[in-house]
């Protein structure tokens, strides 16, 4: 390898990439859209086999690629590029070598490895065991195996990711703290490890009971241990794409976070209880005492509630501070209006934010109550609450990142801007709608995972209302507008690399350089103390949001009451 | 920062909330103990005392 080329600086952003770093976060995020766009045709399918007049597939298919499209999507894609962020979050925002690079490529390849033979398992037709594969349904011993590889290679990542904290700080690449945005990825990265750990805790004796070595699994103990990886590792999304947003704000705005203190704090209550709320998948689970469900899903998880509404006023709030300073002060919203709406960093960022507070977390809080839970537990309004959280939220967030990491990593022009342009708004509406009729047709009772809402000759009929059909027609029409914004990213992300003009405004040092001269890499790197809380506009938009959960909340509540009639 | 504020601060001590903060491990040890202890430990012990059906 030619030395003199160790590190890379971007000169437009001042970001420096040491080699190593550089290629396995391409590798990572590149993989990560394949798995990306394996699991849209996948939702294509699904959507359309949900649409009630249209049925498209068989129902051993319909449950095959229901299982493909939730593992590609939920653990593949998002987790591939997880790593890669942790490695930017690192390496580059750090602006240090990546510690043991020969390490990352063997978690990398592991994951590579993993993620492929569990979705030969599931293709060959005898792992449609949904992702949560409860037993004692049994999937093909190399279902679990591949998960267990891929859990194995993801955890290599998380310890790379902090060795390389261990490397900037012994090389004293970065002065006090952390930087907000790598303290967010800390974040995830911790949460990661307990996720992982207990997916190989529950995984493992499952991957043994398959092959015959042990005989059984208690389904409660196996659900209980599960769902401390499934929700969990929904827990390292919302850290990671948090983390996402702050790093837009600071790119496309220079915006510095209100108080770095409170971001901060923030996110430690993400680290010690944002995890507890696993419970909530097991609200309807007799076994498990009140106690229990309650300590661990109210009390506690509301801390990490707050956290959450704590990122999301204080991301837009940072920005609206930022765009006041430079002179949008005009009424409550110029500073909004006059955002570069056109530019699909920031305008994926933001609907993805608006998206995950409106949509997801309202949802969220009212699922997660134990006596409104009986209302919606295993609808259709489940996976609407968390296509809200995990599409919205993180995968939007991802896919404005990525329009900023094709010029800067990749030092490729984005080809079909003006596709580029609108591939937010065509993904992100149409997953507004698409999550909005999913929850509407699960309020109806239409059950998710299930292949015929008719129940058409079945021993036990039921007759929904016909609006419980128009929902779910909605649903595949929405669902197919987010399959387009979808492919839109994909043409656009894949034709940059094959078509899109080179970047050459590229130094390369044998050495690092630890302080950060062009903006972008000061404003993410950097500390700042706090930019101050003179943010109407936000404040306002937060009591708008108050008044939406709260009414939300005691909606349904009334609605619980008129369950059961009483006599 | 002025010189002069930067100088004083270094003869303070840094506050306790920050040293918690810098301590990647330790914030390692919080975030695996708590769920740990309240979700799975406290979970798995109340499955295994479910008496058994006869
Ligand atoms: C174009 C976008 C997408 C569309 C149209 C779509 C559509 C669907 C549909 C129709 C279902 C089936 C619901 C049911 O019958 O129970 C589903 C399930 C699911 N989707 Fe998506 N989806 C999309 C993107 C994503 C993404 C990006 C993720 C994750 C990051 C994701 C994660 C899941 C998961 C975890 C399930 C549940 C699977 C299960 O129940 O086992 N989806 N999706
Ligand atoms: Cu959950």
């Amino acid at each position: 390898m030619n030395d003199s080329r160790n590190f890379r600086i971007d000169t437009p952003t001042g970001l420096q990439y040491h080699r190593d770093a550089e290629l396995l976060i391409k590798a990572n995020a590149f993989f990560g859209v394949v798995f990306l766009l394996i699991g849209g045709v996948l939702a294509l399918l699904v959507s359309l086999t949900r649409w009630p007049s249209v049925h498209l597939l068989p129902a051993d298919w319909f449950y095959l690629t229901l299982t493909a499209h939730g593992l590609d999507m939920l653990v593949f894609w998002i987790i591939f590029f997880e790593i890669a962020v942790l490695y930017f979050c690192s390496s580059t925002l750090l602006r240090c070598r990546l510690a043991t690079p020969r390490i990352a490529w063997l978690g990398f390849a592991l994951m590579l490895i993993g993620a492929v033979t569990t979705n030969v398992a599931i293709f060959r037709g005898d792992s449609s065991v949904m992702m949560t594969s409860y037993v004692p349904m049994g999937a093909h011993p190399s279902f679990y195996l591949g998960l267990i590889l891929f859990a194995v290679g993801a955890l290599i990542g998380c310890f790379v990711f902090l060795g390389t904290l261990v490397v900037a700080k012994n090389d004293k690449t970065y002065e006090g703290s952390l930087p907000l945005v790598t303290f967010g990825a800390l974040t995830a990265s911790i949460i990661a490890i307990f996720t992982i750990a207990s997916g190989a805790i529950i995984l493992i004796p499952t991957f043994l009971w398959s092959i015959g070595y042990i005989h059984q699994i208690d389904p409660l103990m196996y659900r209980t241990i599960w769902w401390a990886f499934g929700h969990s590792s929904q827990q390292i999304n919302v850290a990671a794409h948090v983390s996402v947003w702050y790093a837009i704000a600071a790119i496309v705005f220079g915006a510095k976070p209100m108080s770095e203190k409170v971001s901060r704090t923030a996110f430690l209550l993400y680290i010690a209880f944002l995890q507890l709320a696993s419970a909530h998948h097991l609200l309807s689970d007799p076994g498990l005492s009140s106690e229990w469900k309650i300590f661990n899903t109210s009390y506690f998880m509301y801390f990490a509630v707050l956290a959450s509404m704590v990122h999301g006023l204080t991301v837009p709030g940072a920005i609206e501070v930022a765009q006041r300073k430079k002179g949008y002060t005009k009424g409550l919203y110029e500073w909004l209006r006059r955002a570069p709406w056109s530019n699909p960093v920031f305008s994926g960022m933001f609907i993805s934010l608006i998206g995950f507070g409106f949509l997801g977390g309202i949802s969220g809080v009212m699922m997660g109550t134990e006596q409104l839970n009986m209302i919606i537990h295993n609808t259709i309004y489940v996976p609407g609450h968390f296509h809200a959280t995990v599409v919205i939220g993180t995968t939007l967030a991802f896919m404005s990142l990525t329009y900023f990491l094709i010029p800067s990593l990749f030092r490729r022009e984005v080809w079909l801007p003006g596709v580029a342009k609108w591939q937010p708004y065509v993904f992100g509406f149409g997953m507004y709608a698409f999550a909005l009729v999913m929850m509407g047709a699960g309020t109806l009772g239409v059950p998710r995972r299930h292949w015929d809402m008719s129940f058409a000759g079945t021993a036990l009929p039921h007759e929904f209302p016909g609006s419980a059909y128009l929902m779910m027609g909605l649903v595949g029409i929405s669902g197919v507008l987010a399959v387009i914004g979808g492919g839109m990213y994909i043409l656009v992300t894949v034709g940059s690399l094959l078509f899109g003009r080179k970047v050459e405004s590229s130094t390369f040092a044998q050495k690092g350089t630890p302080i950060p001269r062009a903006p972008v890499a000061a404003t993410i790197g950097g500390h700042h103390g706090g930019a101050g809380f003179a943010a109407p506009g936000t404040f306002t938009l937060a009591i708008v949001f108050l008044v939406a959960f709260v009414l939300y909340y005691f909606i349904n509540w009334k609605y619980l009451s008129t369950v059961w009639g009483i006599s | 920062m002025s010189q002069n504020e930067t100088t004083d601060a270094d003869d303070e001590p840094i506050p306790v909330m920050q040293q918690i903060l810098d301590n990647p491990f330790l914030l390692l040890f919080i975030g695996i103990t708590v769920p740990t202890v309240f979700y799975i430990v406290w979970g798995v012990m109340e499955i295994v005392t479910i008496p058994v059906a006869k």
